[in-house]
């Protein structure tokens, strides 16, 4: 029976990596029910404040915030999030080279850039990438924090205020549905222009100070927010796309064993038979 | 029956509170302020603190936020609630953690490197083993 033995245990190696890969995808299933959830949670936050600064843009003329002005570009900032863990597809993948494809337009415009990241894939991809890695933040878990993102956002927004850097862009894979996450690059700094809504009627707040210090909290808060809203929305790609990717290996792996079963019962019956046809032609030649 | 207005409390992670209320008393960064249906605009900074409503037909309810944002509009009030006290040298110490673990991770062999390493040096094993084996067949 040649083979036969070998045949076996790959194939019960095999159903053991089926075994893992199908937990990993049920895992996965409701792990991305719950952060779908908290996508939906982020959204009245969002939503509040884009209302509030879309009223204040029209009441305060007299002061401007540096964010919503536009300056020339000499150099961008990204903050990119990426996933912690792999087996999630090409989730990461895509993300970056989106991300090196707009490096290299700045870069023909003569742009520098500067990166925080947030996610361990990131800053391994940005490691070997190069580039100037200005902010790093890892291992959120399943449950993204506000707190987890302020330090990296703070860099950022000091280095916009500093003039070190004069666009700010945030790079996260959006869920789109389950099967369908896409990579998208944000401008954040200066505030894009469709953002501040404009109202027909000229009125104003009460300001509680002074405009200013409200103002200024008002659009760090609306940043950290949307870098927060990118996180739970990141993680929410990642187990969908790390739940399709263990179907498609569940699937695989069962395939395999399907075919492997196939050669070995081949493999069997062939021996055997091997073994009939000798016994016959050695009754033969004793008869 | 009582006017009633409606509140939004919203954090960034989460949605706190929504509803009619007839009032509202939150601490403003300049002091107390009691929120009746109708008030014109406002907008003040929130110092960390009870959030006390009255909900629809008189029942009280008690929220505590670390800070934030009041938005008064006549026919809607909105809290946009910070989830964690917030302070500028707390800001700003994340900011430098931040950038410290940049340079760590950039400087020192990182978990995934050490990883691509151990699996040229497995593949290495394994390609030996190969031959081994094949020398004492023959």
């Amino acid at each position: 029976m040649a083979g036969g033995k070998e045949i076996k245990s790959k194939i019960g190696s095999i159903n053991n990596t089926r075994k893992i890969t199908s937990a990993m995808e049920k895992v996965a299933v409701s792990k991305m029910r719950k952060a779908q959830d908290r996508v939906a949670a982020t959204r009245p936050y969002a939503e509040g404040m884009r209302k509030v600064i879309g009223n204040v843009a029209n009441g305060s003329l007299e002061y401007r915030h540096p964010y919503l002005a536009d300056r020339e570009v000499k150099r961008v900032g990204y903050i990119i999030i990426s996933t912690d863990r792999g087996l999630c597809g090409g989730l990461n993948t895509n993300e970056f080279k989106k991300v090196a494809l707009s490096l290299k337009s700045w870069k023909d415009k003569g742009v520098d850039a500067q990166f925080a990241v947030i996610g361990n894939k990131a800053t391994t991809f940005f490691k070997r990438f190069g580039g100037k890695v200005v902010a790093q933040q890892a291992g959120s878990g399943d449950v993204p924090r506000l707190a987890d993102v302020l330090g990296s956002v703070k860099v950022m927004l000091n280095a916009f205020n500093e003039g070190r850097i004069d666009r700010l862009f945030l790079v996260y894979n959006k869920f789109v549905n389950t099967m369908k996450q896409e990579p998208v690059i944000d401008q954040l700094l200066p505030l894009p222009k469709a953002e501040i809504e404009q109202k027909a009627h000229n009125w104003d707040y009460l300001y509680e100070p002074d405009p200013q210090p409200i103002i200024d909290m008002l659009l760090d808060r609306f940043v950290e927010s949307q870098v927060y809203q990118g996180v739970v929305e990141n993680s929410a790609s990642e187990h969908a796309a790390r739940m399709v990717a263990m179907k498609a290996a569940t699937d695989n792996a069962g395939n395999l064993m399907d075919d492997l079963k196939l050669v070995y019962n081949k493999a069997r019956q062939a021996a055997i038979t091997q073994e009939l046809s000798e016994i016959v032609a050695g009754a033969a030649a004793v008869g | 029956m009582a006017m009633t207005v409606q509140l939004d409390v919203v954090s960034a992670e989460e949605k706190i509170f929504s509803g009619l209320v007839e009032s509202v008393q939150v601490t403003g960064s300049e002091g107390e302020l009691g929120i009746l249906p109708f008030h014109a605009p406002l907008l003040t900074t929130l110092k960390p603190g009870m959030v006390r409503i009255v909900k629809q037909f008189g029942e009280e309810h008690v929220i505590y936020v670390a800070g934030g944002v009041l938005e008064v509009q006549p026919d809607t009030i909105t809290v946009l609630a910070d989830v964690a006290v917030r302070g500028e040298d707390l800001d700003e110490q994340a900011a430098l953690d931040a950038q410290k673990r940049a340079e760590e991770a950039m400087q020192h062999a990182g978990a995934d490197f050490n990883y691509a390493e151990a699996a040229a040096q497995l593949a290495e094993a394994i390609a030996q083993l190969r031959i081994i084996q094949k020398m004492r067949k023959k």
